[in-house]
């Protein structure tokens, strides 16, 4: 089942002189339970991709789907967007911006309240979520009080409360030594085989590509598949 | 609303610095109404159906009027009067102990008018016709205690409460004689001036005789004035069923009097005392308002700003806008809330401690609680405009 599908997407910044192209005509798909990673360096366009595909910021041309449903096509959005991005696609990002005044148990509860999910189920979710990613026991800690690792972990239980089928990982492991960041993408592999979830995941962390079952690279606004080392 | 839990202190002091300005507006309008209060107090108090006053003036209140003497038995020959009665007031300083005292004495018409009517909180009415009085407790007086005022000494028998003038000085009642007695009175120093200057006019007439002369060379001989002290004002009753236009239209042909209403003489009070001070304080009070409205809008913009990041994170976690609008609203309504709590508790404990009175009721409170919302809700909107702006990309930005 494809979880998200691409197809010929173009956008551009600015205009003359300043004109950026950051996707010419990429094309990508992510199946359910499969872990998705996207190089490049600096300014490829990758976080271009990943805003598409988050519906952030739509591109000019070409087609997204979402679970075999066309939500975007030359810019023109098939639905509410906001309510797609808070159904139907959990972020996670560099930072964990858990929001600080939130304990870890009200973050998680937080995006099943957006959902309109209210009520004692939403606790138990959220409990189950913080301890099946092994944070069980921080539930009531605020995020200053977690270790960075934790906060991602966190992170990734927020995401993953409304059971998207869809997961965007910006860098999420940037702000994590070696051994931690490891242990986070392990993490989202886990969550991909268990939950049936697709993850894309941007990265620079060469050393942990032997996680994921499909590498894209991007390079100047093009996507190919890579070669996979491992 | 659990980010407040964070900042409690702070909030908390934002609240208490807008329920000061609200406090603030809240007491201008109060101080207004107590300025009404004041200055229509003794009209409502003496309860006449016309006040004739002096020709052309607009009465005891409004400037300098003094009546004709006999003109109290001239108006109780008119039909349709039941009675009338002379009535003086005048705002005098005292130095009473170690203290400067101003304060209005009102007389009071003995025997039938004996300060029975008063609002007291202590002692009694006037039971003698002389050397008695009734003060309001604003004063600082207490039961029993003698007032030297002029040559004479008053006991304090009775104390009101709230009974000020409409300069909001303590009114002081005694009876109608020892009113213009103490108004009227003149220093030992000023009675020899007048000895000397009558004892030089006599010389100058054929009415000159040793006898006269020898009574303005005793110092213990008091001058009469040439007439009786006058009264500022009549009060006039009416029978029952006359008719009030009748008695007016009839006394507009007296030369030397002008007649008003109760009502009428309310107005004049209003218009003349109270006027400038409404305007005064309606502007400053407006214009305070709109100081509080662009205090309360910085404060909400700037609570709105200092949660861009969170704002931002919700909108990309595909928050809707109305839980925008609502985040930003609620803060609004929840200081409002609270800054108007605070000036409510400040009205309570700190206004009757102001050298005015200030009278809030419950329109009062209403009215500012109302413009409190108003202002709020539309100090939310600069924060809910800046909210909706927000880009949720922003936390991808890091």
């Amino acid at each position: 089942m494809e979880a998200v599908r691409a197809e010929n997407l173009y956008k551009t910044y600015g205009h003359g002189a300043t004109e950026v192209k950051a996707l010419l005509g990429v094309s990508m798909v992510a199946h359910a339970g499969e872990v998705v990673a996207l190089l490049g360096p600096s300014g490829s366009g990758k976080s271009t991709l990943l805003t598409g595909l988050g519906l952030l910021n739509p591109p000019e041309k070409g087609t997204i789907d979402l679970m075999g449903e066309r939500v975007l096509e030359d810019g023109k959005a098939f639905g509410d967007l906001a309510a797609l991005r808070r159904s139907r696609i959990g972020f996670v990002f560099q930072k964990s911006n858990l929001i600080p005044f939130l304990s870890a148990h009200e973050n998680v509860r937080l995006i099943l309240a957006l959902n309109d999910q209210l009520g004692a189920e939403t606790y138990t979710r959220s409990q189950e979520l913080l301890e099946y990613l092994g944070v069980g026991n921080r539930s009531q800690h605020f995020p200053e009080e977690l270790s960075g690792g934790e906060q991602q972990r966190v992170a990734i239980a927020r995401a993953l409360a409304p059971a998207p089928p869809l997961i965007l990982a910006d860098e999420p492991t940037a702000a994590l030594d070696s051994t931690r960041g490891r242990a986070v993408m392990e993490l989202f592999r886990k969550v991909a085989r268990e939950q049936g979830t697709a993850v894309v995941v941007v990265t620079h962390d060469h050393r942990t590509l032997d996680i994921f079952d499909t590498v894209y690279e991007m390079e100047d606004g093009v996507l190919s598949r890579a070669e996979q080392t491992a | 609303m659990k980010d407040l839990r964070r900042q409690k202190v702070s909030f908390a002091a934002t609240a208490l610095g807008l329920g000061l300005l609200f406090a603030i507006v809240l007491a201008m309008g109060g101080i207004y109404r107590g300025l009404v209060e004041d200055a229509t107090l003794l009209v409502d108090h003496m309860g006449a159906d016309i006040w004739v006053v002096q020709r052309d003036t607009r009465g005891p209140f409004a400037e300098r009027s003094t009546v004709p003497p006999g003109l109290e038995d001239r108006l109780r020959a008119q039909k349709g009067i039941a009675s009338a009665r002379s009535f003086s007031t005048a705002t005098i300083q005292r130095i009473v102990g170690t203290r400067s005292l101003r304060m209005t004495v009102v007389g009071l018409s003995w025997p039938e008018d004996k300060g029975q009517a008063l609002p007291l909180v202590a002692g009694r009415a006037l039971r003698d016709p002389h050397r008695e009085v009734v003060v309001d407790r604003s004063l600082g007086l207490v039961l029993g205690q003698i007032l030297s005022l002029g040559d004479e000494s008053f006991k304090v028998v009775g104390l009101t409460k709230g009974m000020l003038s409409s300069g909001g000085d303590g009114l002081v009642f005694a009876t109608e004689l020892d009113a213009r007695a103490i108004l009227n009175w003149q220093a030992p120093e000023a009675r020899r001036v007048e000895r000397e200057g009558r004892l030089a006019r006599l010389g100058g007439t054929d009415l000159d005789s040793v006898s006269n002369q020898d009574r303005l060379r005793d110092e213990r001989f008091i001058p009469p004035t040439l007439a009786p002290a006058p009264a500022n004002a009549i009060l006039v009753s009416l029978r029952p069923g006359a008719s009030i236009d009748e008695v007016l239209r009839g006394l507009e042909a007296w030369p030397d009097v002008t007649a008003y209403t109760a009502q009428e003489q309310r107005d004049l009070l209003l218009k003349g005392v109270v006027e400038k001070s409404r305007k005064q304080i309606g502007l400053f009070r407006a214009l305070l308002s709109i100081v509080s409205g662009i205090v309360v809008t910085l404060i909400l913009y700037n609570m709105t700003v200092a949660k861009t990041h969170d704002i931002a994170l919700l909108k990309l976690l595909g928050a809707r806008s109305s839980v925008v609008v609502k985040l930003v609203l609620n803060q609004g309504l929840l200081l409002g809330a609270l800054g108007y709590s605070f000036a409510i508790l400040l009205a309570k404990f700190l206004f009757p401690l102001f050298p005015r009175r200030v009278m809030l009721g419950t329109a009062e409170y209403l009215g500012v609680g109302l413009l409190v919302l108003l202002l709020v809700t539309l100090a939310s909107v600069a924060g809910i405009v800046r909210a909706l702006r927000i880009p949720p990309t922003l936390i991808l930005a890091g």
